[in-house]
C-alpha cells in the first residue's frame, strides 16, 4: 500500500479547528450561492434590475467572485493564527 | 470564415513547446523516484502551486468555450464562470487540507487512507479514467480547431502535435514539468488577458465595428418590399418565396448576380422588411457552402456589432475609452445585435440560417439567452438548477486538480496554494466577461464556430496580438493536457497495477509503469481528439464536472465528515455517481441529437443529471455504509487485536 502523503507531515493541533471553521464557511457561501441561482431560476427579470448603475446580475457575478475571495482571505488568517497558537 | 496563417503565432507557439521540452528534459533528474515523478517531490511552493492549479483548471473550454458562448449568449456563458469559481470553495473549505492529509499521489489513496479496500481501488481509477478521458476528449478537439486557423494544418495534425508535446512533457518529468508548464501558461494567460481587456476598454463601444484585420465590418443590408413581396431594389429575384419551406420558418431566399441570399422578413403595414442573414448549406454528399460559395471565397462575414449606443440616455456613436464599470453600463442602455439560429431541410442539404436579434443590452447582462429560465416549464428549471449544481460540486472533485494538492510540503501550503488559485481564476472569469462582450460588439465573431471568439478578438487589435494570444490559447491546452495525463496514467500505474492488482514494483519500477501509461493514454487521447473532431469544445466538460460531482464528491465528503462510512459504501457511492450520471447522459437529449433522433423523443428531457445523481451517490453511501457496519465494526476490531 502506497498510502499516507508524500511528505511527512508535522502532527497538526489545530485540524479540528478548521475544519468546522470550513464548513461554517462553506455553508455561508452555499446559501449566498443558492439564492443566486435560486433568483435566477425563479425570477430572472429580477436580475434585469439596475443597480449602482449596473444589472442586479452582474453586481451578482462580481460580488460572488469577491465574496469568494474575501471569505478565502479571511478563512486563511483564521487558520493561520489557530496553527500559531495550537501548534507552537 | 478564413483566418489568416501568422508565422509570429506559429513561432511563439514554436518557441513555447520548445521551452517547455527543455524544461521537462532539465527536470526529468528530479523524476527518477515515484515521489519525485507522481507529486513532484511534494516540494512546490505553495504560490507556484496555486497559479500552476489555474494553469491546470483553465482549460480551453474556459478560455475560448466561455469567451465564445459570452459572446454569442451574453451573461448566460458567464454563468459558466461564476459557477466554477464557486466550485473553488468546496474545495478550499472542505477538501484541501484533508486530501492533502490523506493522500498520498493520487486521490483515490485518500479515498483508501481508511480502508485498504479492493473496490475503492477499482471504482476511483475507472471514475479517474472516465473524468479524466471526458475531460481530455474537449481539449484535444479545441487543439485541432486551433491549428486549422493559426497553422493551416488538418485537425488531426494539431491534435497530434499536442498529444505527443504533452506526452514527452509528462513521460520525461512528470508531475515536475507538468507543474512548471501550467504555472507558465496560467500566469501567461492572466497577463495576456489583461492586456487583451485593457484594449477592448481603451477602444471602448461604436456603432461601427473597428477594420478587422484590414477588412471594414460587413454592412448587413436591410431590403423593402411590397405587400405582393415586389422588391423596392433592383437586381434580387426571388428563389423560394413566402410559401416555400423557407418562407414558412420566416426566411426568403433570393439570388444577385447568380450569388443566392437569405434574408429573415418581417411584415410591415407597407408590406415586407427583409434582412440579410448569413447560412452555411451542408449538401448532401458532406461539403459545406458559406452564404451559398465555398469557405475560400471569403463570403461568410465575421459578426457582431452595437446597432444603438447610448450613454446616460443620449445616442451616441462611440463612447471612446471608458473604465470596465462605464463600458459595461453603456452596454446595458445599448441594444446589441444577437444572432437567432434556425435548421432548413431541403433535398438532403441542411441550411443552418443565422438572422438578426437585436436585443436590449440589460437583457444581454442577465440570463435567460440561453438557459430557458424565462417562463420555464419544471423541466427547464430543473435541468438549469443541475447544471449550476455541477458546476458548484465538480470543481473538487476533478482528479486532476486534487494531484496538485500533493505537490505542496503541507497543509498549510494545500490551504494557501488555493487561495492563490481563487484569486488568479477569479480575476480571470471577470476577464472573460470582458473579452466575451467585446467579441460580442466588435465584429469578430465566426458565428459558425464561436470558439475562436478570443483569438479573433485579438486580431481586430492587429497581427502580433493575435498571434499571442493564438499561440497562448494553444498552450492553455497543453497545460491541461498534461495534468489530466498525470491523472490518468496514475490511476493506471498506482491505483490498479500497484495497489489493485499488488504487482510488486521498485520505485524505479513505479516510475516506469508511470511513464508507459502516460504514453498509452497520449495515444488514446490523440486517437479521441482525431475521431471527435466537430464537437463543441466546451460541451464534454460539463459532462466531466457532473461525472466528477456525481462519482467523486459525495464519497469525499462523507468519508471526511460522517463516521459510519464503510469502504463499501464508499465503492456503492462512485459506481451509482458514475452509471447514474453517464446513463442520464447517454438517454438526455443532446445525446438523442447525436444518434439521429429528434430531442423530444429523448427518454428524458434534461441534459444535466447532477441534482439526480449526486443525491443518489450519497444514498448509496448512507444504505451500504449502514447494512456493512458490522463488517466495519470486526475489522476494526481485528485491526486493533
Amino acid at each position: 500500500m502506497g498510502h499516507g502523503p508524500a511528505v511527512k507531515l508535522g502532527k497538526d493541533d489545530a485540524a479540528n479547528y478548521k475544519t468546522k471553521l470550513g464548513i461554517k464557511m462553506f455553508v455561508i457561501y452555499t446559501l449566498v450561492y443558492a439564492t443566486f441561482v435560486g433568483l435566477n431560476a425563479t425570477n430572472p427579470r429580477a436580475m434585469e434590475s439596475i443597480i449602482f448603475g449596473q444589472t442586479a446580475a452582474v453586481i451578482w457575478g462580481f460580488g460572488l467572485i469577491a465574496l469568494a475571495l474575501v471569505m478565502a482571505l479571511f478563512y486563511n488568517h483564521l487558520c493561520t493564527k489557530a496553527e500559531n497558537q495550537m501548534n507552537s | 470564415m478564413i483566418y489568416t496563417q501568422s508565422p509570429l503565432a506559429i513561432s511563439l507557439f514554436v518557441i513555447f513547446v520548445l521551452f517547455v521540452l527543455g524544461l521537462s528534459f532539465y527536470l526529468s533528474r528530479r523524476a527518477s523516484s515515484a515521489d519525485g515523478y507522481y507529486a513532484a517531490g511534494g516540494n512546490i511552493h505553495w504560490a507556484t502551486n496555486g497559479i500552476a492549479f489555474a494553469g491546470d483548471y483553465l482549460s480551453a473550454a474556459s478560455f475560448l468555450g466561455i469567451c465564445g458562448m459570452i459572446a454569442t449568449a451574453g451573461y448566460d456563458g458567464w454563468m459558466y464562470s461564476i459557477g466554477y469559481l464557486a466550485g473553488w470553495i468546496v474545495a478550499l473549505f472542505l477538501v484541501a487540507e484533508p486530501m492533502k492529509r490523506l493522500g498520498k499521489y493520487t486521490f483515490t489513496d485518500a479515498l483508501d487512507s481508511k480502508f485498504n479496500s479492493k473496490a475503492i481501488q477499482l471504482m476511483a481509477a475507472i471514475s479517474t479514467l472516465l473524468v479524466s478521458v471526458f475531460y481530455l476528449i474537449p481539449q484535444m478537439v479545441g487543439a485541432g480547431v486551433l491549428v486549422q486557423p493559426l497553422l493551416g494544418l488538418p485537425h488531426w495534425v494539431g491534435v497530434c502535435i499536442v498529444g505527443i508535446v504533452v506526452t514527452l512533457i509528462v513521460a520525461t518529468a512528470g508531475m515536475a514539468s507538468t507543474t512548471y508548464v501550467q504555472f507558465f501558461k496560467g500566469g501567461m494567460l492572466l497577463i495576456m488577458s489583461t492586456i487583451l481587456v485593457g484594449m477592448v476598454l481603451s477602444r471602448g463601444l461604436s456603432t461601427t465595428p473597428a477594420d478587422n484585420n484590414g477588412a471594414p465590418y460587413h454592412d448587413f443590408k436591410t431590403l423593402h418590399a411590397d405587400s405582393a413581396l415586389v422588391l423596392e431594389e433592383e437586381g434580387y429575384s426571388i428563389v423560394a418565396g413566402l410559401d416555400s419551406v423557407f418562407g414558412k420558418a420566416g426566411f426568403i431566399k433570393l439570388a444577385k448576380d447568380g450569388q443566392d441570399s437569405i434574408w429573415s422578413f418581417t411584415k410591415t403595414d407597407a408590406g415586407y422588411t427583409l434582412e440579410e442573414t448569413l447560412f452555411v448549406t451542408k449538401m448532401a454528399d458532406g461539403s459545406k457552402l458559406f452564404n451559398g460559395a465555398p469557405a475560400e471565397d471569403g463570403q461568410f462575414f465575421p459578426i457582431g456589432h452595437v446597432k444603438e449606443l447610448r450613454i446616460n440616455g443620449e445616442e451616441v456613436t462611440t463612447t471612446g475609452a471608458v473604465g470596465p464599470l462605464a463600458f459595461l453600463s453603456a452596454l446595458k442602455d445599448s441594444t446589441i445585435v444577437l444572432w437567432g439560429k434556425k435548421y432548413i431541410k431541403t433535398d438532403g442539404n441542411t441550411t443552418t440560417i443565422y438572422y438578426q436579434k437585436p436585443t436590449p443590452g440589460a437583457r444581454v447582462l442577465r440570463p435567460g439567452l440561453k438557459f430557458k429560465v424565462d417562463n420555464a416549464t419544471g423541466l427547464q428549471k430543473f435541468n438549469f438548477l443541475s447544471l449550476m449544481l455541477a458546476l458548484f460540486c465538480g470543481t473538487a472533485a476533478l482528479p486532476h486538480i486534487l494531484i496538485r494538492y500533493y505537490t505542496v510540503p503541507s497543509q498549510a501550503a494545500a490551504r494557501k496554494s488555493t487561495i492563490v488559485a481563487i484569486a488568479a481564476i477569479g480575476f480571470f472569469y471577470v476577464l472573460t466577461l470582458f473579452m466575451g462582450v467585446g467579441a460580442m460588439t466588435n465584429g469578430v465573431i465566426n458565428i459558425a464556430d464561436n470558439n475562436m471568439s478570443a483569438p479573433l478578438l485579438a486580431l481586430s487589435f492587429g497581427f502580433i496580438m493575435f498571434s499571442i494570444i493564438s499561440s497562448l490559447a494553444f498552450a492553455t491546452v497543453l497545460g491541461t493536457v498534461s495534468g489530466l495525463i498525470v491523472a490518468a496514467s496514475g490511476a493506471i500505474a498506482h491505483d490498479l497495477m500497484d495497489n489493485f492488482l499488488g504487482m510488486q514494483m521498485t520505485d524505479r519500477g513505479k516510475v516506469r509503469a508511470g511513464k508507459i501509461s502516460a504514453v498509452i493514454i497520449g495515444c488514446i487521447a490523440i486517437y479521441l481528439g482525431i475521431i471527435f473532431e466537430g464537437m463543441n469544445v466546451s460541451f464534454l466538460v460539463g459532462w466531466a464536472f457532473a461525472v466528477a460531482a456525481s462519482a467523486n464528491l459525495p464519497a469525499i465528503l462523507m468519508l471526511l465528515f460522517w463516521s459510519k462510512t464503510t469502504a463499501p459504501g464508499i465503492a456503492a457511492s462512485i459506481l451509482v455517481g458514475l452509471v447514474s450520471s453517464l446513463g442520464l447522459i447517454l438517454v438526455s437529449p443532446d445525446m438523442w441529437v447525436r444518434y439521429g433522433n429528434l430531442p423530444a423523443d429523448a427518454p428524458v428531457q434534461f441534459n444535466s443529471p447532477a441534482l439526480i445523481s449526486i443525491p443518489l451517490s450519497f444514498l448509496a453511501l448512507v444504505i451500504v455504509s449502514m447494512i456493512t457496519q458490522k463488517g466495519a465494526i470486526s475489522n476494526n476490531a481485528s485491526e486493533s487485536a
